[in-house]
């Protein structure tokens, strides 16, 4: 009787034990199977991200995809900030552009935005380093190098950069601005790191405009490629060569 | 063989301590413009999104180029032994030097983080040409030290060929990498052209030598130093060339830009419709800074007249500034054609012709570049031997009788 008045209590304290000790292991198991590349990790190039616009579904007067981006990275209206610019200093990482042909008066809208260039003319010009392509293709400014010469500015051909003329406070931790330094969309890199897609894209999804795709570019099979391959895809001042990361279908 | 002999000048006056006084102010101005702009942030400029580079780069630029063109006179003594210009040699380096650290002060001073310009000293982009241009400016200012030590030591003389082929062939580089600046922009019709950096060479010689003379008669004028005619004659007559060079230039990049439809909009924005910019193109640019010094120059009895040469010199200078001006601000202010075949609009002042008007902390922070320039040009020549005793036709022109 004693014998198994003891065994009982091992058995319960063993298979508690084992419980928790399988609790602590599981989440490990379970994050393993997750594909976020770890945060230490460089990005590569068999991944490039890009994206697609279709001018034909983007409306004249809706600008989801700029109020998304202002409340993500903490610019425009999404910030305090910049209350001394005029509105020629305000920076402007996304904006709705409207085009009238003059032949045919044909009348379009699009968002532009930096347009992540295979061979940058931002990256060629910075005397720093500051403007760099990562490998997987998106386009950033080192906000610790940047000497704000603003060479970058006068090279873009899609005028996507944008300069701080003054002093920033509580910017977001994702979308560090400084005063001095030079900024433009980061395809919202912290959340493409995270399996994430640029806010300016969900908030065109969410609201079922279906205007603009994210993805990798690299991907035969991913929904930007097949689609791509389909309908095609033109990019802005395609005479340059840039080999731009955003293409737009449309134009 | 006359030896010339170079002599400090005496610095007493009160015209001398006068002019230091207006150059230090100057200069002052120009820090306080800094402190200004750099402690509030560039929304106290109106340069924006839209006009990136604005008055400070006029001046700066104007200052570079200008610097190495003012290496011309020692250049052309040393590398191509006309030994009239000898005597002139070290005042010729010194300017340049002068200039080279005016135009270079308000480049950084207007820097957007002037605090990490040793980030830009020490971590190169070499495929960026303004990274080429930081080697460019410091080794011109080793090279020409270099240069104009062996000009006054006479124990060097027999390296001062090799050092001024050196710096020849140095400021040139220079001048075409600043010319490249421009040059190599993809984004903007009113650059992206090859002839940009042989035109900044030729701009250079046009502008390095009219400040030179200008230099050179108030230095002469002012310490009451022969300055012999047909030596004053020679630089008349060679800054005569170098303007017709820059003219010539000028008509090359236009006709070429005409002959391009693609092209047309940008010409006709300069040359027709561009408002302050065609008016400052036609009565700036052409006719102040181009036709009236070559009338004044090799008119046959104006050209012989100092004063009038002077104004000539002055002319070319603010013609240069226009030229500049009309370069950088109005090469920014076309919009850029990302659309063609199509009316633009946004939020972010596509497709319209982006308004710029100088602001005063700009203006001050760049005239502050001429103010260290002339300061220093002002200062070194008391201390040490750069002015000859006499420049008069006795004296140094080796053809005198």
């Amino acid at each position: 009787m004693d014998k198994n008045m003891t065994d009982l209590a091992r058995r319960n304290f063993m298979s508690k034990a084992v419980a928790a000790a399988g609790l602590t292991v599981i989440p490990g198991v379970m994050l393993y199977e997750v594909q976020a590349r770890p945060a230490d990790q460089a990005a590569t190039n068999k991944v490039r991200w890009g994206m697609l616009i279709d001018t034909n579904k983007c409306e004249d007067g809706c600008n989801d995809c700029v109020t998304a981006c202002q409340t993500e990275n903490g610019w425009g209206s999404g910030s305090n900030n910049e209350q001394k610019s005029s509105d020629k200093q305000k920076a402007q990482w996304i904006r709705k552009v409207k085009l009238t042909d003059k032949q045919t008066g044909h009348v379009q809208s699009l968002p532009l935005m930096c347009q992540h260039c295979e061979t940058a003319p931002c990256v060629d010009v910075c005397p720093t380093g500051a403007s760099m392509k990562r490998a997987d293709g998106i386009v950033l400014v080192d906000k610790h190098t940047c000497i704000g010469c603003r060479y970058c500015m006068m090279a873009c051909p899609y005028k996507a950069r944008s300069f701080i003329h003054e002093d920033m406070h509580d910017q977001e931790v994702h979308a560090p601005r400084g005063k001095g330094t030079v900024e433009s969309c980061t395809m919202c890199v912290h959340r493409v790191d995270k399996d994430g897609t640029p806010a300016c894209v969900e908030a065109c999804t969410k609201a079922d405009k279906k205007a603009m795709m994210f993805g990798d570019l690299n991907d035969p099979s991913s929904a930007i490629s097949i689609r791509l391959k389909e309908f095609g895809g033109e990019q802005i001042r395609a005479d340059l060569g840039l080999n731009t990361g955003v293409r737009y279908q449309g134009l | 063989m006359k030896t010339v002999r170079y002599l400090e000048i005496e610095g007493n006056s009160k015209g001398y301590l006068a002019l230091l006084g207006m150059l230090g102010l100057m200069i002052l101005g120009s820090l306080a413009a800094f402190y200004y702009m750099e402690h509030n942030g560039h929304w106290v400029s109106n340069m924006d999104n839209q006009i990136v580079w604005g008055t400070p780069h006029v001046f700066a630029v104007f200052l570079i180029v200008a610097a190495s063109g003012a290496l011309n006179i020692a250049s052309i003594s040393s590398v191509f032994n006309k030994t009239a210009y000898k005597p002139l040699a070290p005042l010729s380096g010194l300017l340049a030097l002068a200039l080279l650290a005016g135009g270079l002060m308000v480049l950084v001073l207007d820097l957007g983080r002037p605090d990490r310009l040793i980030v830009a000293m020490t971590k190169y982009n070499f495929k960026s040409i303004f990274a080429w241009n930081m080697i460019f400016y410091n080794g011109f200012f080793a090279i020409v030290a270099v240069y104009i030590w062996f000009t006054m030591d006479r124990t060097m003389g027999q390296y001062k060929k090799a050092a001024g082929i050196a710096a020849f062939i140095w400021r040139l580089m220079l001048t075409t990498g600043t010319g490249s600046i421009f040059g190599f922009l993809v984004a903007r019709q009113g650059y992206d052209a090859a002839i940009m950096a042989p035109m900044f060479v030729i701009m250079s010689f046009s502008f390095g030598l009219a400040i030179f003379l200008l230099v050179l008669m108030a230095s002469y004028n002012w310490t009451h130093r022969p300055l012999g005619d047909a030596l004053f004659r020679r630089l008349k007559n060679l800054l005569g060339v170098f303007v017709a060079a820059v003219f010539y230039f000028v008509m090359v990049y236009h006709l070429t830009n005409l002959y391009a439809t693609e092209h047309h909009g940008v010409e006709a924005f300069i040359l027709r419709d561009g408002g302050i910019y065609t008016q400052l193109f036609w009565y700036g640019q052409i006719i102040l800074g181009s036709l009236i010094p070559l009338a004044l120059i090799y008119h046959p009895t104006w050209g012989m007249n100092r004063m009038l040469v002077g104004l000539a010199s002055i002319f070319v200078v603010i013609g240069g500034m226009i030229q500049m001006y009309i370069i950088i601000i109005g090469g920014q202010a076309y919009p850029l054609n990302m659309f063609p075949g199509k009316e633009v609009s946004s939020s972010f002042f596509d497709g319209v012709v982006n308004v710029y008007s100088p602001s005063l902390p700009e203006f001050f922070l760049g005239l502050g570049g001429f103010g260290v320039a002339l300061i220093a040009v002002a200062l070194a020549v008391k201390v040490l031997k750069f002015l000859p005793s006499s420049l008069a036709d006795a004296d140094v022109d080796p053809h005198h009788s």
